[in-house]
């Protein structure tokens, strides 16, 4: 509450408040809000680049359903979504335990492993792009040395492997953005909580278990929210290493989207693909929202 | 100091043995993973065409590193422009929006106009719109408006993302700023505008700093939008300079390329290196609150 003292200021704060608000939002509502209802109402027309659509009711979605393709490109962005999202929570949940423990330079540590996070993504899939190289990949080079293959493997080549390899870069991306949020969840428990768990002879599993899991959860949830939201609209990892391929099997719907739209012209074809994921990011969203309700009054109070 | 001991508890009840099963091997495997990635782009951008393309010599070291590919980087593409391009795209637009979100949290924050706190709510909705859903209208807008392939296409729909981040971040701050402090200076007889450049600012200057280099860090990385919405080569931003420019047809100039991707990273890099406090706190505080 903002006091008596503040009380008169009450007829005009909503006009400043409005005044305040103007810039921000007049960017937002130009270049977010208007898009994004136009961007739906694109979904229903035949536009191509260089030429206005004309409606044609839900025909981009009826061509799109019987589109072996788009189904195929749902299928990858979920198996994408989820099997790099519970890697990314796994190892990114051990890092954040192992730098939470008592470490020489851990600060410096800690830095060191947001790197992946900062560097700009699509020159890191480069740098992914030569280490996958079908001819001249460090890793084919390594395991050809050690004996344990013959021939150099295709990873961008062939479908599952590209599946894998662009999975892999794409958790390389996220584990340190997963970890150093849970890190700093980690160091708000209170050490007297371990304490207390100890003295009552909690083994660490238990502690893990039923001390670090449920003060972490709120925070885990709201993390992972992120992570799945980024993960399920991702877009320049892909592009840079397969542009979908080979034969579409690592094609999401963000990269269908812009190949149909951009340099295949489709624009209302592009943006229907981009509006069914609308309905999936609603999901998450709604998720992130129960996520934060939660986590006030398991903090204590603060519930202002 | 005591703090830290504290909380890090009863490590030295630990054999050494089981912390270097349980901790310090784990850990190096961690560093190598994230890590290796780097040392072999700055490896590969040092690299002569001929160990490069060798299957035979250890690929782990370069024999004769060259400065080859930084000079074709430089002369023969248009590198320095999409480096310029990036730096004014970057800047211009995380100013824009800092200023936009200033505003925007104070009146959010403390002004707690009517419906305040339904907007603090969109704003956070605003933050998880992904531009992979935005750019196809966005190019159509940008069109007609007329900015195609212009640095202002890009300037103005930066703050899209950076704006709700931004504003998200900044009302965090201003939450912990005592009210008493303005409730005084409003007794003293102060303007809202003065508490705001005054005290509110001064006071949050560790956050305007986190909001900064973060907006200035997702502007630096943004890739789809400047993909879609400039064509021609001296108006590309690095990220797209670099994957579109450099390879032409089956050939990789994978020296270049690894060049480019250095020498692009290398910036926010830096940034990063002398700010990372404030990084972290954004990342972590955007993510808590």
């Amino acid at each position: 509450m903002n006091g008596r003292s503040l009380g008169g200021w009450l007829d005009n704060r909503n006009v400043l408040g409005m005044l305040f608000m103007l810039p921000g939002a007049a960017i937002l509502v130009v270049f977010l809000t208007y898009p994004l209802g136009l961007g739906v109402w694109l979904g229903f027309t035949d536009a191509k680049v260089g030429r206005g659509g004309e409606w044609i009711g839900i025909e981009n979605y009826q061509w799109l359903w019987d589109d072996s393709v788009f189904r195929l490109s749902i299928f990858n962005t979920f198996l994408y979504t989820v099997v790099a999202s519970v890697i990314k929570f796994g190892l990114g949940l051990w890092l954040a335990l192992l730098l939470n423990r008592h470490l020489p330079f851990k600060s410096f540590l800690r830095a060191i492993v947001l790197l992946p996070f900062i560097v700009p993504t699509v020159l890191s899939a480069i740098a992914f792009w030569w280490i996958y190289d079908a001819q001249f990949s460090v890793v084919s080079w390594t395991l050809v040395k050690l004996g344990l293959i013959d021939e150099y493997i295709n990873f961008l080549g062939e479908p599952n492997l590209a599946r894998a390899s662009t999975i892999a870069a794409n958790v390389w991306r996220g584990v340190p953005f997963v970890a150093i949020c849970l890190l700093a969840g980690l160091q708000t428990i209170s050490p007297t909580m371990y304490e207390a768990a100890a003295i009552d002879g909690a083994t660490p599993w238990q502690q893990f278990r039923n001390v670090t899991l449920p003060m972490l959860s709120p925070i885990i949830a709201v993390v992972m929210t992120f992570s799945v939201l980024f993960t399920f609209t991702d877009f320049q990892l892909i592009w840079v290493l397969t542009r979908g391929g080979p034969i579409n099997a690592t094609h999401l719907m963000a990269t269908l989207s812009f190949q149909r739209a951009i340099p295949g012209g489709a624009l209302g074809e592009g943006a229907a693909i981009a509006t069914a994921m609308i309905p999936f990011l609603l999901a998450a969203i709604l998720f992130s929202y129960f996520g934060l309700q939660r986590r006030r009054w398991q903090q204590g109070g603060r519930d202002n | 100091m005591a703090d830290s001991e504290q909380r890090e508890g009863m490590h030295y009840l630990e054999s050494l043995p089981r912390r270097w099963v349980t901790l310090y091997i784990p850990l190096l495997l961690f560093l190598f993973f994230l890590l290796f990635p780097f040392y072999w782009m700055g490896l590969t951008a040092f690299k002569p065409n001929a160990e490069l393309l060798s299957t035979e010599d250890n690929p782990f070291w370069v024999v004769a590193p060259t400065l080859e590919h930084f000079k074709k980087l430089f002369i023969d593409t248009s590198y320095p422009s999409w480096m310029w391009n990036t730096i004014i795209i970057s800047v211009v637009s995380t100013f824009l929006s800092l200023a936009a979100s200033v505003f925007a949290a104070y009146a959010i924050e403390r002004l707690r106009f009517k419906g305040s706190h339904q907007i603090g709510l969109a704003i956070f909705l605003a933050y998880l719109v992904p531009p992979s859903i935005l750019f196809i209208p966005l190019a159509t807008m940008i069109f007609h408006l007329g900015i195609f392939d212009t640095r202002w296409a890009l300037i103005l729909t930066y703050p899209t993302f950076l704006i709700p981040f931004c504003t998200w971040l900044l009302m965090g701050y201003f939450r912990s700023i005592p009210f008493e402090l303005e409730e005084c200076a409003l007794i003293d007889g102060a303007t809202r505008w003065q508490i705001l450049t005054r005290i509110v600012l001064p006071l949050a200057v560790p956050g305007l700093i986190s909001a900064g280099i973060f907006a200035f860090t997702l502007s630096w990385n943004e890739f789809i939008y400047a993909l879609t919405f400039v064509s021609a080569s001296e108006n590309k931003t690095v990220p797209v300079g670099v994957i579109t420019e450099l390879v032409e047809g089956d050939v990789y100039h994978w020296g270049s390329l690894m060049a480019g991707a250095l020498v692009g990273s290398l910036p926010v890099a830096i940034m990063y290196s002398f700010f990372v406090e404030y990084y972290v706190a954004g990342m972590t505080g955007a993510v808590k609150e």
